[in-house]
């Protein structure tokens, strides 16, 4: 299967990646700046491994996800997947790749066309990249529902017939109908009840061991991605504060960021000892206009003069772990 | 969708009867009737029989039940025997014009052709130039296409029809003389020279009613389509790898189409009642022509028969996009 260098090569490679939306406005709509969504983002996945991508609303994770598989055309970077570089392909090229990477998206009700059929929606990747017979497309439309545990009589209901999880699954075997080596989860779980979170996590789990998928995990669950992910990215305002291994980073985080985040998780024993949550102050300044030198010294509890004029690089602080902070000093 | 269809068929029946009241009762009793065109010389007693001999002397609502006893059961029966030689009718009373003593299905039959054919063609037109105006507007929004086509249709909803009727008229027909200004009723298609004809004096009122009814469509279907680009299934099919045509045509535009149908559909009724100003400025013989030469001698049968028909295209049609909602929208069931 894989020879010994894909084993060390990684899968996925992203460097120096950019994505600004322009901001339009005046009269004549005139480029009056941009919203730096995702700002000079560099991360690699082995193959086999999930990242988690955490961080707050708006800082920027799904648009990493999306300008990854270049559902946006991202401003700057390079992305490569399994030995091509994406932002590059022509259109033409860019969809024979995308077989390869895949997506499952945030919301199962959107996500979904509205007018077609369970069967429809799973097989359509099909009709596009296979030539397989009608029969031969039947059968793996009902094994990819076997898979994800979908019954095969549903096979021609529409997606409204389908509570929130069962979407979701729907999602997922559409993303696999292809056999994809990378999948982006974006946020998967976000949209879904509590009780049906930990179904859909096992099942991604389970689907990695079996096919030896590679993820990138999206999400703001922090208790969902320490139970998924092997390495943990954590991102603010368009930026990486911290990529760690996932038990180094839960055991101690060095960024103020990753550590003001950990704590406000919920402690679920609540005879362990307490840990003090550190409350950030403030509000997260706008991606149009952040602030001057490292982006997290308005909340910074640890803020130093260096912070307001510098702006940190990511670099390896520990083995394996990387940090964008003045505090840490590299290896 | 059977039960829909009939229980929306038998609600139609009060709709319908309420309407049929209000039509015939606020025709009979707006001012003027063709009996004040009788000179004051005539005796009484010949007036009387006048009004005697076209119904007019009985009172009202007698003339309501009369009126709806042959637009329901008398005509449809002619009707039949028209198309099927039989004689069901009898001779039964039909409704009769006051003006031209000729029964008024009659005056529909003669005027309908000529309305459907200038009429329909426009509509079809405008229709197939407002989608794809409307899908590439929307998929390329902002750029100069769209701009345009925003311009476009802005003019063409805000400039009313009898205002660009006479402006064509005055280029393209008096100016340049490439069309003729009025439209020959008698002009029988048989072969290319008559069709050539018959092309060319459609041209203009075809022209202006297109652009009209595309610069609606058009602006429905961008703001339709715009909706649909932004949302998530689009980004999951871009996601499969399906071609733009694919994503386009299939996925989006699918899930555009229900506001446009209504429109569409809603719309049609006014291909049957005729533009009423357009056909007048061309000289169109058509349906809504009649409509207007009846109310300037207050014909009240032809006015009431005819304004009468245009409500129950109107609810037929209505029925009809709901219908094709369900056809369009398989989480639309209505049963």
């Amino acid at each position: 299967m894989l020879d010994a260098r894909d084993e060390t090569a990684p899968l996925v490679q992203v460097k120096n990646l950019k994505m600004y939306f322009p901001i339009y406005s005046g009269l004549l709509r005139r480029h009056s700046g941009d919203v730096k969504a995702v700002d000079d983002v560099s991360f690699h996945i082995m193959p086999g491994e999930t990242l988690g991508l955490v961080g707050e609303s708006g800082c920027g994770k799904s648009t990493v996800g999306r300008a990854v598989l270049r559902l946006y055309e991202p401003t700057a970077g390079s992305v490569r997947i399994d030995g091509e570089d994406i932002p590059t392909l022509t259109p033409e090229a860019l969809r024979r790749k995308r077989p390869t990477m895949q997506m499952v998206f945030q919301d199962p009700q959107a996500s979904l066309n509205p007018r077609m059929t369970v069967a429809d929606i799973i097989g359509e990747p099909l009709d596009e990249h296979t030539t397989l017979s009608r029969d031969e497309k039947l059968a793996r439309i009902y094994e990819l529902m076997d898979q994800v545990g979908l019954n095969r009589a549903f096979a021609n209901r529409y997606p409204y017939a389908f509570s929130g999880g069962q979407r979701q699954r729907i999602g997922i075997a559409r993303a696999l109908a292809l056999n994809p080596k990378f999948i982006v989860c974006d946020e998967p779980i976000a949209a879904l009840d509590v009780s049906i979170q930990a179904q859909v996590v096992n099942l991604l789990e389970e689907l990695q061991d079996r096919l030896g998928l590679t993820y990138l995990f999206i999400s703001h669950d922090l208790s969902m991605v320490r139970h998924i992910a092997d390495r943990v990215a954590v991102m603010y305002l368009g930026q990486i504060a911290e990529i760690s291994p996932r038990d180094a980073l839960y055991a101690q985080p060095l960024h103020p960021y990753a550590e003001a985040l950990l704590s406000a998780v919920p402690e679920p024993d609540p005879s362990g000892a307490q840990q003090q949550r550190i409350i950030l102050k403030g509000d997260v300044p706008s991606p149009a206009n952040p602030p001057k030198g490292c982006n997290f010294c308005t909340r910074c509890p640890k803020v130093m003069d260096i912070c307001r004029e510098v702006e940190p690089k990511l670099q390896e602080a520990a083995p394996g772990r990387q940090v964008a902070c003045h505090l840490i000093n590299p290896l | 969708m059977l039960t829909f269809t009939l229980r929306r068929l038998l609600l139609a029946i009060p709709t319908l009867l309420l309407i049929s009241a209000v039509i015939f009762f606020m025709v009979d009793f707006a001012p003027g009737s063709p009996m004040s065109d009788i000179p004051l010389t005539v005796p009484p007693e010949v007036r009387a029989k006048m009004m005697a001999a076209m119904g007019a002397d009985k009172p009202v609502h007698i003339r309501y039940i009369l009126w709806m006893k042959q637009f329901f059961w008398n005509e449809p029966l002619y009707g039949i025997d028209a198309l099927l030689g039989t004689d069901f009718a009898q001779g039964a009373q039909r409704i009769i014009s006051w003006q031209s003593k000729v029964p008024v299905f009659q005056l529909i039959g003669e005027r309908l052709p000529q309305t459907l054919t200038v009429m329909g063609t426009a509509y079809l037109i405008g229709i197939l130039i407002a989608l794809p105006i409307g899908i590439y507007s929307a998929y390329r929004q902002y750029s100069w296409f769209d701009l345009a086509g925003t311009f476009f249709s802005t003019m063409g909803f805000s400039v009313p029809t009898f205002f660009t009727g006479n402006l064509l008229i005055l280029i393209f027909a008096v100016k340049m003389g490439w069309f003729p200004t009025i439209y020959d009723t008698n002009l029988r298609v048989t072969d290319w020279d008559s069709f050539y004809r018959m092309a060319m004096q459609m041209a203009l009122p075809v022209t202006v009613l297109a652009l009209f009814n595309a610069a609606e469509i058009s602006r429905y279907t961008r703001a339709s389509v715009l909706e649909n680009l932004n949302q998530d299934y689009v980004r999951t099919a871009r996601a499969k790898g399906m071609t733009e045509k694919t994503v386009l045509l299939k996925h989006v535009l699918r899930n555009s189409l229900i506001p446009v149908v209504t429109i569409i559909a809603l719309g049609l009724p006014t291909v049957f009642g005729g533009a009423i100003v357009t056909e007048q400025i061309f000289k169109i013989n058509g349906i809504g022509a009649a409509l207007i030469g009846a109310i300037h001698v207050s014909d009240l049968p032809v006015i009431q028969t005819i304004t009468f028909i245009f409500a129950v295209l109107i609810v037929l049609f209505n029925l009809i996009a709901d219908i094709l909602y369900g056809i369009l929208d398989p989480r639309i069931r209505y049963d």
